[in-house]
């Protein structure tokens, strides 16, 4: 029991966990008949708290509610693996994206998320307007647009043999390499890193 | 806010007795679902803004072994339910909606890889980090639900 515990403890290898989200398609879909999707979770949001008249969001989010408890799942299920199934080393990083991020000013390695960034006290910095104001702006306008997000499209989607959801996907993917490799660089010396 | 207060005020009509302990039965699985599907994110290290900077920058297999493997055991699943005609637990006929092609998915996917690189994450990691402790990221969070509305406000302004 302590062995598989220590084991449990470690980080999990991708062949685990990929096969474990994607089985998470069939199981929705058993369980109750739904499509695997969290981005539309963002829509309900809005719906159930700021519809302001919109026809976008005036329907019944009521009937949604099961996705607000899944990703509140998810919430907890975050809460549980920090607190009892952590590992307790340092995240291992590749080599080349470690240098890659020395030049950008990130350094510490001690938690999942670079503390340089994803602090307090850059809440109401440059840092944070960037990293957590425009991020979160970029990523829910835009999958809302798109329809979805990785979940929705990259795995509900093309599980399901859908080309337009395979057409979102790479374009995630155009804007993602674009972000890391062009803006990334001159956004973070304007914002004050 | 003021709105979600109204309908607080209002649920309790819609839900009365008998069906209420039904419904929150039901809702109960999908708890569960999401709790072992945020133990995965976290434990694979998949909320990590270091993995999808990785991933970016073409520097390590894993994200794309994650999502790659997820993918392929999608695929397998639905092509088996479909093939067995594998109905709900309630004996529902399994329906999966089709997804229309939309500019969108082309301009939309575009802004949210951006933002994917960014904040390192897709919004259901972004839930797994709020568990995970990083409390700042409920304004990511925030933001999300922001951006999200205001492509509701524009919607019909915006080419599709």
């Amino acid at each position: 029991m302590e062995q598989l515990i220590e084991w449990i403890k470690q980080p999990w290898p991708w062949w685990v966990a990929g096969p474990l989200i994607g089985l998470t398609v069939p199981t929705l879909l058993i369980v109750g008949n739904k499509s695997f999707g969290i981005s539309s979770s963002l829509r309900h949001f809005c719906a159930a708290c700021v519809p302001a008249g919109i026809p976008f969001f005036t329907y019944n989010w009521k009937k949604e509610t099961w996705n607000m408890v899944f990703v509140l799942g998810i919430l907890i299920g975050g809460f549980i693996a920090t607190t009892f199934l952590a590992n307790p080393d340092a995240i291992v990083v590749a080599e080349a994206t470690q240098q890659d991020l020395a030049a950008l000013g990130i350094t510490d390695y001690s938690k999942l998320l670079p503390v340089e960034i994803f602090s307090w006290e850059n809440l109401l910095t440059g840092k944070g307007l960037l990293f957590f104001v425009i991020g979160g702006l970029l990523v829910g306008f835009g999958t809302r647009y798109a329809g979805g997000c990785t979940s929705g499209h990259a795995i509900m989607g093309i599980s399901s043999l859908q080309w337009p959801s395979l057409v979102a996907t790479i374009f995630f993917m155009i804007g993602g390499f674009l972000m890391t490799h062009v803006f990334l660089g001159p956004l973070m010396s304007i914002f004050g890193f | 806010m003021k709105v979600a207060d109204k309908n607080k005020n209002v649920a309790p009509v819609e839900c009365e007795a008998p069906n209420m302990q039904g419904k929150s039965e039901k809702l109960l699985k999908y708890l569960i679902i999401g709790v072992l599907f945020g133990i995965v994110f976290v434990k694979a290290e998949i909320i990590s803004w270091f993995r999808i900077q990785e991933m970016f920058r073409l520097q390590s297999f894993f994200m794309y072994g994650v999502i790659g493997s997820a993918i392929v055991v999608g695929i397998i699943s639905i092509q088996f339910i479909k093939k067995y005609n594998i109905k709900t637990l309630s004996g529902e006929k399994i329906n999966i909606p089709t997804k229309e092609f939309r500019k969108g998915q082309i301009i939309g996917g575009f802004i949210f890889g951006l933002g994917w690189a960014l904040t390192g994450a897709c919004p259901g990691p972004l839930f797994a980090q709020i568990g995970s402790g990083f409390t700042v990221i409920i304004v990511t969070f925030l933001s999300a639900v922001a951006g999200t509305w205001i492509y509701g406000k524009f919607a019909d302004k915006l080419p599709n």
